[in-house]
């Protein structure tokens, strides 16, 4: 990926959410959580299985609801009960660990339906923002493929250009590299790396300690529902303070490490 | 000497074969062949029925059916989205409506399309008209519960995705999971469709001018005739078979090739 493909973002939108609690039931996932991203500002979101990053990631764009607490988006306060839901996600990307491209649509259709049916723009303006779109992830000739013709790593590219396609002020990425071959990880990594130096806000779950350290302006550690610690990368994944976070990049880091118990 | 399994299944199955071929030739030998012929394939029988029998009744049957079709898959999915929405009331009238129609013999529905209503409002309908609501009603009911369980089949996170780009549910279901479900049920749907054009049959019920005979009507008018004996009965079955042998190799390949895409 050259540096050329750098598009800068014209519009970024930050996010500041204030006490979300979310239950499923009796089973509280999200306890009280506080937490902002400003402007252009790239957070990483890190934490073990369950914790409930998902979960936060998806109460963000109102993919399931809060029980309480509050959520602005870009202007708008996606937890007012009168939100124009639909005006609110259009300014929100979001990009799923499985893709979910839509199948029975070829690459360049899946760019550009909710551009036409959504933003109304005319077919001709559609192919053209997606097929820039496609270029800037490096798929510019895949345009006429399906889905199923790719590989997870050309899907998951293609996921990211749909959502850019929308013009999109904030983007969400769930665990994006996690259901990929580790060899296409990279290129997924490369396109999220450029789209943070265009200064596109993004909120990102992710197990990539490299990638966190590397691009993340800010890490937040989650676990049983909590914000547990949050910093700088360098020093939440470089020198955690608390005992939780510690343990969690122990087994991250070296996952075939064993603890001997001693008595 | 001890058989692999492979060699015992072989010969298992020659045995079998051999058997077939026994029966086949033994009913060939003992039957009786000019009185069959006589009766069933009677050659000037057969010329009498052309051209009749396509440009009327083949073409008749094949209007009933697709007349019916089309109601039966719109009907059928206004019942399967009824059937799936959050909405008490609507899943109890779908539900009521399925299993109301489902459970009635198609001839009772005919006679009271053909007769029933007619009396008790004083309305005629066309005949095509009678056959669409009677014939497209009962199908409604079938096809609504295979739609259902496409509808179903299709990933919650195509959906979900359709949602973040900003698209509302209409929208989304419209664009996205109803197309996707139609590929999902295309082999049973097809199967639907050849029940219909046997079942467009029970048109004999309903008062019909010459122009309006479909098939069965045709041929049992044809048997009338004297020294026809059943041929024209034999004619209209293989005209049948003309239409649903074409759509049961449709439905096959629709079944290997969604096998196929599905990894
Ligand atoms: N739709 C749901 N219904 C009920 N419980 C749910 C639902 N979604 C998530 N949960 C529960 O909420 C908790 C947090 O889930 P969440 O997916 O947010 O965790 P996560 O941090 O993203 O974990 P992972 O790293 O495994 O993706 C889990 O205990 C999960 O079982
Ligand atoms: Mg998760």
């Amino acid at each position: 990926m050259t540096n050329s493909s750098i598009t800068p973002t014209v519009h970024a939108a930050g996010v500041s959410i204030q006490g979300l609690r979310k239950s499923y039931g009796s089973n509280e996932v999200l306890k009280g959580i506080d937490l902002v991203v400003k402007p252009g500002e790239v957070v990483c979101l890190i934490g073990p299985s369950g914790s409930g990053k998902s979960t936060l990631l998806r109460c963000v764009n109102l993919l399931e609801q809060p029980n309480a607490g509050t959520i602005h988006v870009g202007g708008f306060e996606s937890t007012d009960p009168d939100v124009d839901i639909d005006l609110m996600r259009r300014k929100v990307g979001m990009v799923f660990q499985q893709f979910n491209l839509f199948p029975h649509l070829d690459v360049l259709r899946n760019c550009t339906v909710a551009q036409t049916k959504v933003l109304k723009r005319s077919q001709p303006e559609a192919d053209a923002v997606a097929q820039r779109n496609l270029e800037r992830v490096g798929l510019g000739h895949l345009s006429d493929r399906f889905p199923d013709q790719l590989s997870g790593g050309q899907q998951q590219r293609v996921a990211i250009a749909r959502a850019l396609s929308m013009d999109p002020e904030l983007m969400l990425f769930d665990e994006p590299t996690s259901a990929l071959d580790p060899e296409t990880v990279g290129d997924v990594l490369a396109v999220m790396r450029n789209l943070a130096k265009a200064g596109m806000t993004m909120l990102v779950v992710t197990h990539e300690m490299g990638f966190a350290r590397e691009v993340a302006d800010r890490v937040v550690f989650m676990d049983g529902g909590v914000v547990v610690e949050e910093g700088p990368a360098a020093k939440v994944v470089g020198a955690p303070q608390e005992a939780r976070t510690q343990e969690f990049l122990r087994r991250v880091l070296d996952p075939t490490h064993i603890d001997i118990v001693e008595d | 000497m001890a058989m692999t399994v492979r060699q015992r299944t072989r010969v298992s199955r020659t045995i079998q074969y051999g058997l077939l071929v026994v029966v086949v030739i033994l009913a060939a030998l003992l039957a009786d062949w000019p009185k069959i012929s006589k009766a069933f394939f009677n050659l000037d029988a057969v010329a009498s029925q052309f051209p009749g029998i396509i440009v009327i009744a083949l073409k008749n049957t094949l209007i009933y059916t697709v007349l019916s079709f089309l109601v039966g898959v719109s009907g059928g999915l206004l019942l399967a989205l009824m059937k799936l929405s959050p909405v008490g009331p609507y899943r109890w009238l779908a539900t009521i409506y399925i299993e109301f129609f489902r459970g009635v013999p198609a001839l009772l529905v005919f006679v009271a399309f053909g007769f029933g209503i007619p009396t008790a409002f004083g309305i005629r309908f066309n005949v095509f008209v009678t056959v669409m609501l009677a014939l497209g009603m009962v199908a409604a009911a079938y096809i609504a519960e295979t739609l259902r369980a496409g509808l179903q089949a299709v990933p919650k996170g195509q959906m979900e995705a359709a949602r973040s780009l900003g698209m509302p549910h209409w929208r989304a279901m419209v664009t996205i999971v109803i197309p996707q479900a139609f590929r999902i049920v295309l082999p049973p749907l097809t199967n639907e469709i050849i029940l219909l054009t046997k079942d467009s049959s029970l048109v004999y019920l309903l008062g019909l001018a010459a122009s309006q005979y479909e098939l069965t009507k045709f041929g049992r008018d044809g048997i009338t005739q004297p020294n026809a004996g059943l041929t024209p009965l034999v004619v209209a079955g293989a005209c049948y078979l003309v239409i649903t042998i074409p759509l049961g190799i449709l439905a096959r390949r629709f079944e290997s090739r969604s096998a196929r895409t599905k990894r």
